[in-house]
């Protein structure tokens, strides 16, 4: 086995087990996705741009919707999320890699073909209708059309993707630590990811179980979710909602990790209330667990679990307020510069108040029973998941482009990028809460004239292809970037953590020698002293170069992740086309099992930098 | 599966897999938390088909719970044995622990049969829906279980096999015993406490 | 890893398991007797839970290994009967 031939183009990549390329492919695949989800999304916003759209009919509507939101979510947010997690966990905690490199490969292709799958059910026959939330009956009925089975297996599957990446994340956190790089030491964003990976430790496995219910139900005749044989419908809401309530945190702490270190950075100071706002964090983990019901207002709960419910939704706006001021406290009296990252994280605190603050409304009953399914809720969660956790990668991106690629992005134009995204998000999602409240329902594929709604269903139109436009700004500056960008150096930022103490790109090994950490944000104590008065001096004396560790063992690349996620694929393929699917589906659990244990049998590392 | 690291900061590769096998336990938890959840809220709404008390025998599946539980004291033996590097002692254990699960798999082959022939089948109530799927999804996971105990047995003959990498029997162990505790709760929340 | 408490040999383990056995015995035979009537459900959980902890304690070494894989594992083992018992108490049914 030569080197050479691993390492030549797609074969490359194919086979990486480096968390640093593994990352870059999250990252692409969530962009394609993103793309993909914006242009259902324009779709909609065509269709509603006046009365009686004519663009759509109401199933292409129907599956165009779902799609929207199935895809902004598991195939955008979550792997955005994750391929910054990937890059810069183990580097910001000193480590070389995840404690399982081939695992966290296969959480990627399982992932892939997760997407795939759900992207491929337009060409045959039509995609998912029943709404991302896939509430049952509605979901479990109709066991002819296979739309909702492509919906239930691909859920099921990316859910798999991401317990796995979870419990590799948790486990890197917990035992791949530089020395002296203890827990409290840790940057907040790693802090985030992890709290982000037991939320999905805990919520997903609800869910799968509800799916498989789902999947039954169709496709076996059980009786989980069908009145008529005596099941209730209620219990999927609960099941959903307990894993889709940890999932909105899911989405939404990432981003708040990229902001927690983006500010300290441009305001030349350390973060505020550094321990209150990670433990804020973790509170918003733990309290993300007990308000799922307040999605389930109208469904008839009763009195105790409506007010229990209600209260918890308020509480949970306490950590989430503590962030905010600690941001603000970051910001205050720093020497700001306003960067594109910064930009971004600005109006990530911008937007997630106001959606934070229509989210509490929210918490009133009777005030959400008038709300619920209106636009109002369209508005909200946009602001807090477009105007929040899009926001936060956005900034994340600008911020660490420089570290991945080695080329600072063009300031002008992501100045532009970030102003008519600003506004494109503004235009399309305020105008929704005047939509909802004057009584807009979701999920309607027209509305009559006269209502009321004409005008600002326009602007909303105008303003999503505003934030198309500020996309294709985003790609122009890509392209640009990557043709004649300026080299970045190792620390463009100034930064603070361990990511700016190596180079531009990092070396695949990350560090030559694992760091030894002595503080919070130690890179900028490394390079920066305080004087008698309070202020930052450089420090003079280049700490002498530290002895050369032994060889350096990195972990070998491997087929056998995408062999077995490609047998998933064929499946899960298999399990919609049932009785003959069967066929498929000992086909593709035999190509599993055979890169399963093909991987069990691989050794594990190869020497490197003797 | 694991990353070698640098001898200095020795983190030791079987520390770091019992930390991910635990986290995965825990999560597995609510995997089963949600099925028996799912069946304590349908045990009643049995519609016209039969109910626990007609179709339960408690007997029977005492033996059969009996046995998964003294599958575990195996299995334990076999990863003391493991430990003090006594192969044959070992594979015997394993293999021991393998034939108590497939013996409790018979047992749930032949309850499902009985049930079927009373008239309680997936499709005929949601408890029996809830019923079926909660009992063979932690089938399934004996059954992976079994398969994981052969393929640990076997693969202690060959060259490739080392006692400290890849499924080592203490992993396979922590599974085993997991399934193990599941059943006990299901024992006693499915079967005790409904006749 | 640095242990606690040294692991156990095989005669503890063989004594764990009769005590296992014994535990069973007794919640079969629980359910047999009549008159224990509304304690049966009580006696039968907590019964459950020590053999639950023992199997977990003693087996899975949790009582001897590094406390992180307890605070791990206990995550998931307390929070999965707290969320479903809310959702059961939602629907009437942990009242009855």
């Amino acid at each position: 086995m030569t080197e050479t031939a691993h390492h030549r183009g797609m074969w490359r990549w194919l086979t990486t087990t480096d968390h640093k390329k593994i990352g870059i492919l999250y990252g692409i695949t969530a962009m394609g996705f993103f793309v993909v989800g914006g242009i259902e999304a324009l779709f909609i916003r065509l269709q509603l741009a006046t009365p009686n759209g004519e663009i759509l009919s109401a199933d292409a509507y129907n599956q165009l919707f779902t799609m929207h939101a199935t895809t902004m979510v598991f195939l955008v947010v979550m792997p955005a999320a994750a391929a910054l997690t990937n890059y810069f966990l183990p580097i910001l905690i000193g480590a070389r890699d995840v404690a399982f490199p081939r695992l966290n490969a296969f959480s990627y292709w399982v992932f892939v073909a997760g997407g795939l799958f759900l992207t491929v059910s337009f060409f045959v026959g039509g995609a998912p209708d029943g709404g991302w939330f896939g509430y049952a009956p509605l979901s479990t009925q109709v066991t002819e059309v296979v739309r909702m089975d492509y919906w239930a297996l691909g859920l099921q599957v990316l859910g798999l993707a991401s317990v796995l990446s979870s419990v590799n994340f948790i486990t890197t956190v917990f035992t791949m630590r530089a020395p002296g790089m203890s827990l409290m030491r840790m940057p907040v964003f790693a802090w985030m990811a992890t709290v982000v990976s037991f939320l999905l430790l805990f919520s997903l496995p609800i869910i799968t179980i509800g799916l498989l219910q789902v999947f039954l139900d169709r496709n076996l005749g059980t009786g989980f979710y069908s009145a008529a044989s005596g099941g209730d419908p209620v219990l999927w809401q609960h099941l959903f909602w307990l894993f889709g309530h940890p999932e909105v945190y899911v989405l939404i702490l990432p981003a708040m990790g990229i902001v927690s270190e983006v500010l300290p950075t441009f305001s030349r100071k350390p973060l505020f209330g550094r321990s209150f706002v990670i433990f804020s964090g973790i509170a918003i983990g733990f309290m993300g667990f007990g308000v799922w019901a307040h999605h389930m207002f109208t469904a008839g709960l009763g009195p105790v679990a409506e007010a229990a419910f209600s209260l918890t939704t308020m509480f949970i706006a306490v950590p989430t307020g503590v962030k905010i001021f600690n941001w603000l406290g970051t910001i205050w009296g720093g020497s700001i510069r306003l960067k594109t990252p910064m930009l971004f994280s600005l109006g990530f605190i911008f937007l997630f108040v106001i959606g934070g603050l229509s989210g509490v409304t929210h918490s009133i009953v009777p005030s959400d029973a008038q709300q619920h399914d209106t636009y109002y809720v369209v508005a909200h969660f946009h602001y807090v998941l477009f105007g929040g956790a899009v926001f936060g990668i956005f900034s994340g991106l600008y911020y660490w482009w420089p570290k991945v690629t080695g080329k600072l992005l063009n300031e002008r134009i992501g100045r532009l990028h970030f102003w008519l995204m600003f506004i494109g998000m503004n235009l399309t999602f305020a105008p929704m809460h005047i939509l909802g409240l004057n009584g807009m329902p979701r999920r309607t594929y027209r509305y009559a004239e006269g209502l009321g709604l004409d005008l600002w269903n326009l602007v909303a139109t105008i303003g999503s292809f505003t934030i198309a436009a500020s996309l294709l700004v985003f790609f122009w500056n890509w392209y640009r970037t990557a043709k004649h960008g300026q080299p970045a150096g190792d620390d463009p930022w100034d930064g603070r953590t361990l990511e700016w103490s190596i180079s531009s790109p990092p070396p695949e090994h990350n560090f030559d020698v694992i760091p030894v950490v002595h503080s919070e944000d130690d890179f900028w104590h490394r390079k920066y002293t305080e004087n008698e008065a309070g202020h930052a001096v450089t420090v003079t004396a280049v700490p002498s170069a530290p002895a050369a560790e032994g060889p350096i063992h990195l972990p070998s690349p491997s087929y056998y992740p995408a062999l077995a996620s490609s047998g998933i694929f064929v499946l899960l393929l298999g399990l919609v086309y049932l009785p003959w699917g069967l066929i498929a589906v000992g086909a593709g659990a035999v190509v599993t099992m055979w890169g399963l244990f093909g991987w069990s049998m691989e050794p594990l590392t190869r020497e490197d930098h003797g | 599966m694991s990353v070698a690291l640098h001898e200095e900061h020795a983190h030791d590769p079987a520390h770091i897999r019992k930390v991910a096998m635990w986290v995965f336990l825990g999560s597995e938890c609510l995997l089963f938390g949600t099925l028996i959840s799912t069946f304590l809220l349908y045990r009643t709404r049995t519609g016209s088909g039969p109910t626990a008390a007609d179709v339960f025998d408690i007997p029977f599946t005492s033996v059969s719970s009996f046995i998964l539980l003294m599958s575990s004291l195996t299995m334990v033996l076999a990863h003391h044995s493991s430990v003090r590097k006594d192969y044959r002692q070992m594979r015997l254990w394993l293999v021991a622990t393998a034939l108590l699960g497939v013996t409790f798999l018979a047992g749930q082959v032949f309850e499902f049969t009985e049930f079927v022939h009373e008239g309680l089948t997936v499709t005929t109530s949601p408890f029996g829906s809830s019923f079926f799927v909660l009992t063979s999804f932690h089938g399934a996971h004996v059954a992976v279980g079994v398969l994981m105990l052969l393929v640990t047995a076997l693969m202690s003959f060959t060259g490739k096999w080392r006692p400290d990498a890849g499924m080592d029997v203490e992993l396979v162990g922590l599974y085993w015993h997991f399934v193990d505790i599941v059943w006990i709760v299901i024992f006693t929340v499915v079967y005790l406490l409904q006749v | 890893m640095a242990q606690q408490r040294p692991h156990p040999r095989p005669r503890d383990y063989w004594v764990v398991a009769l005590i296992l056995a014994v535990i069973t015995a007794a919640e079969v035979s629980v359910t047999y007797i009549d008159f224990l009537d509304a304690a049966v459900a009580p006696m039968l959980l907590v019964m459950a839970a020590a053999k639950f902890a023992i199997v977990v304690g003693w087996f899975m070494h949790l009582r001897f290994d590094a406390p992180m894989y307890r605070r791990l594992f206990l995550i998931g083992v307390i929070a999965a009967p707290i969320l479903f018992a809310a959702v059961l108490f939602s629907f009437g049914v942990l009242i009855g």
